[in-house]
Order: structure tokens, then sequence, then C-alpha cells
């Protein structure tokens, strides 16, 4: 029933989501919350890189381009080999990053953004216009998830600490969910007013 | 004295990581209850299987542990002071072998203290009883269903509710509908009726610690968790908010006398990882139990 996704992912690929589709990710992806959205547009995206943030920003720009950022803090095991490991790493409530995500998505040409609890009017503009979608993972769901992060490739601003630095990290068949499509459509709103409609009705009675 | 520090670390891998087997089965009837292929069903179908992942692999169950809530019923001549040391030595052990994430941060510099105590946290509750052991009870509460709870002062200007059943059940409805699923849908409702504002929400929390399947000792709110139940589940918000057939698993209601003037009605949303354990000791003879 679910649809598989590989990145990088083409446009074409995401127009034919729609809310409600089941997705299975694979590829590289990168977790940011906070403090990365707010690094990313204040040193990349409204004024010119320093020369010292250049080789992230490569990084970010190669890796993004049809590309997937997750909003999770995961709790990360150094093993004794040195290579980190994800044991938790649930999505975290993504409404915290409406202000940066519609000039993330443009600015680096990200196909999907993964996170829990959906967002809103300016990000879903943004999906509709840049052909994006918004991802709901399974919230409390952090062992599985952590299951299918099959290696930790790269960390990035580790000094913003463990949850707030960017994982640049391979995930095979991640479960998630489509509940903003890239057609203006939000499962969030369509819900929220069903529910309410129904709540009116019981109400009523 | 008993020392029950490595009992209390018990008691906490088992909440963190083995969900109770009442919280378990609804998720499982809830999962047959949805149409095949639906987000929904996809939905429990991971939760599920991340349930099982955590009973094997001896894993936090979601990532937010939560805030510890204990609550114990000590015997007479058992001391509170000792109990809440040992207590906090337990969390510390807990967060060292990684059954709970360090989750205490000051309230204003959000620094975090690194072992999960910190001012009043963990948070723990005391009562004597008339038996010869010590029982503990341990909630796992995490936040992002904590900020879902709310509370109501009858009549409220919000919306019309009047200060009887038919009142406390607006309430929970308009409590349940602002949810949506951001607090980890399909979740429990632990509800307090009357007493002051801490009492209410406490009375609440207490609620979240009954088995599913138990009856309200007072028929009149054992019809209303019923009726509430099915209503809540009427509004369609679903698992995690995608829409289907199963929001709540349960709805608990407690009452406490409250004065004249007030009518409060508290709401404690607690997530499908639903993380409460119970644990008995007597000498020697340790019992853990999915509910009180």
């Amino acid at each position: 029933m679910s649809t598989r996704l590989t990145i990088p992912i083409s446009e074409k690929d995401i127009r034919a989501l729609h809310i409600g589709d089941q997705v299975l990710l694979s590829g590289t992806i990168f977790t940011g919350r906070d403090a990365a959205h707010k690094y990313m547009v204040e040193t990349f995206i409204k004024n010119k890189c320093p020369s010292g943030e250049r080789a992230l920003y490569d990084v970010l720009k190669t890796g993004l381009k049809g590309g997937v950022i997750y909003h999770c803090g995961p709790v990360v095991r150094k093993r004794e080999d040195g290579e980190y490991q994800f044991v938790a790493a649930g999505p975290t409530t993504s409404i915290r990053e409406e202000p940066y995500q519609a000039a993330v998505i443009e600015h680096f040409g990200l196909r999907g953004v993964i996170g829990k609890g959906g967002m809103s009017e300016k990000t879903l503009a943004a999906c509709q216009k840049h052909g994006a979608v918004y991802l709901h993972a399974i919230g409390g769901a952090a062992t599985l998830i952590a299951g299918s992060v099959k290696q930790v490739v790269a960390v990035h601003k580790l000094d913003f600490g463990v949850p707030e630095a960017f994982w640049q990290i391979r995930v095979e068949d991640f479960p998630c969910v489509v509940t903003m499509d890239a057609h203006g459509q939000s499962l969030h709103e369509k819900v929220a007013a069903d529910s309410k409609r129904k709540l009116a009705a019981l109400l009523g009675k | 004295m008993p020392d029950i520090t490595e009992r209390v670390v018990e008691l906490i891998k088992s909440a963190s990581t083995d969900l109770s087997p009442d919280i378990e089965q609804a998720l499982m009837a809830a999962k047959a209850a949805e149409a095949p292929g639906t987000a929904a069903e996809g939905a429990l179908q991971t939760i599920l299987e991340n349930v099982r992942m955590s009973r094997t692999t001896g894993r936090p169950i979601c990532q937010d542990t939560g805030t510890p809530l204990f609550y114990v019923w000590n015997p007479e001549g058992v001391s509170q002071r000792e109990l809440l040391k040992q207590i906090r030595a337990a969390v510390r052990i807990a967060t060292e072998r990684a059954y709970l994430r360090p989750n205490a941060v000051a309230a204003l510099s959000g620094k975090n203290s690194g072992d999960n105590t910190g001012i009043d946290f963990p948070t723990v509750h005391f009562e004597e009883w008339g038996h010869d052991y010590i029982q503990v009870g341990l909630l796992l509460k995490g936040g992002g269903s904590e900020n879902c709870g709310a509370q109501y002062s009858i009549p409220s200007a919000e919306f019309e509710a009047s200060r009887d059943l038919k009142g406390v059940r607006k309430a929970v409805l308009d409590a349940a509908h602002k949810a949506q699923g951001f607090g980890c849908s399909p979740g429990i409702l632990g509800v307090g009726v009357g007493g002051d504002r801490v009492t209410s929400m406490l009375k609440a929390k207490e609620q979240l610690f009954r088995p599913l399947a138990d009856t309200n000792a007072s028929s009149e709110l054992d019809a209303l968790e019923k009726q509430l139940q099915r209503e809540i589940n009427e509004l369609g918000i679903g698992p995690m908010g995608f829409g289907g057939k199963t929001t709540v698993l349960g709805v608990k209601i407690g009452e406490l006398h409250r004065v004249p003037a007030s009518f409060f009605v508290s709401i404690a949303y607690m997530c499908w990882a639903d993380r409460r354990k119970v644990m008995t000791i007597k000498e020697g003879n340790v019992a853990l139990l999915a509910a009180r």
C-alpha cells in the first residue's frame, strides 16, 4: 500500500502524492530542528555565506537538493569503534519551524519535510509552489524509526548539542504519511474541520 | 528501613520499555477496526511494531521518556524522606542505563541537569496506608501529550456549560477536539471533576493508573466515561490525527469535593505510549502490575 521514495526525489514523483498516502522513504536525509533552521536562514539565506561556513553550505546544497529534512532530536550512542548509532529517533513537533520552513524549501530545493503535528499556510504554499510534501512520522515510534537508520554518514554543527545538530543519516524504508501535499491540501486542516462539524453536531444533541 | 533503589530502577525500565498489556491489546483492537490500507491502520501497525521492538531490545518506547511521576504508598514507620532519596538515586541510575533520556531542564535557562533530577523533579507523591508493604506507581508522561492537557472553570466564557454531568461532557469533548492528534493519539484521557486547580488535575492524572477495562464505582460517571469514549471516537480524528475510528482508548473520570464557588474540570492527556506500571514490594517479594 505504501509508495517507495528514494532520494533524490523528482518533482514528478512528489506531484503524484496526495494527502493520506503512505510512504516508505530511503536515502540520505538530514535531521534539523530549531537551531538548525535558524542557522540555515540566518547564515545562508538572509545573508551571504561566510567563508568559514562554506564547506557545510556545499554539503547541504548537494544533499538537500531533491532531499528531505527531518524534525528530530535523536538519542545517539557512540559505539566502541567510534561510529555513531541512532538509539531513539521519533519526530518532534514541526510547527516551531514554520517561520523558517518555506525559505528553506525554496532555497535548497527540498522535496520533503518530515515531522509531526503538521505545519501552517506558509509551508503549505511553499510545498505547492516548489513541489514538496510534508511527511508525518509516527510520534513515539522512536525505536522503530531508529532501526530504519542504517548509517550515520556525518554530523555537522555538533556544537548545537546532540538533539539540535545536523545528523546526515542514511535511512531505509522510513515509514511516513503525506499530510500536506503539493496540491495545496492539508490533512490536518481537513481533519480539524471535519471533527469540528461533528463536535457541533454532538453538542447540539 | 528497606532499600528499594534497585527495585525502582526495574520499575522504571519496565515502564519505559514494556508497554502494559491492556494498552497494547487496545491498540491491536484499534488497528483491527480501521479499514485496511489506510494511514490510520498503517500508523497503528507502526506503533505496535515499535512496542514489540522496544520490549525485545529493552529500549525506550519513545525518546521523550517524559516527566517521571511517582506515587508511593508506604506502611506506618517507613521513612518517606529515605524513600525519596532512594527514588532519586534510582532515577539517576536509570538515566545512566538509558532507560530514561536526560529530560530535566532548568525552567528559565533550559540547562539540562543531565541525570533527570532537579527542583521537584522527579515528582513523588506519598501516602501512608494500612498495608504492611510498599507500593510504587510510576507514570512516564511525555511533553507532547502533557501540552494537550486542559482545565476548565465552569461556567466558562468560552462555551456554555453547566455545573453538572452535561457540563463535564462538554468540557471533555472540547478538550479532545482541541487536542486533535497532537498528543500522539489514540490517547487516554484522565479527568478530574471538582477540587481546586491543583487537586482537580492531580485527580485527573491519578485516573491514568486505572486499568482500561475497569468500571467506575460511580454508575453515572461510569456511563459518562463510556459515552465520552464513544463520542470522541465519533469525531474521527484518528491515530496521529490522520483521520480514523480510534482517537481515544479510554476516558477515566474521578471526582472530589469542591467549594460551592468553584467547578473545575481538568483533563490530563496521555499519549498511546501510556507508560504506567505499579510495583509492590513485600519483604523480598516483588510484583509488577500494569495498573492499580
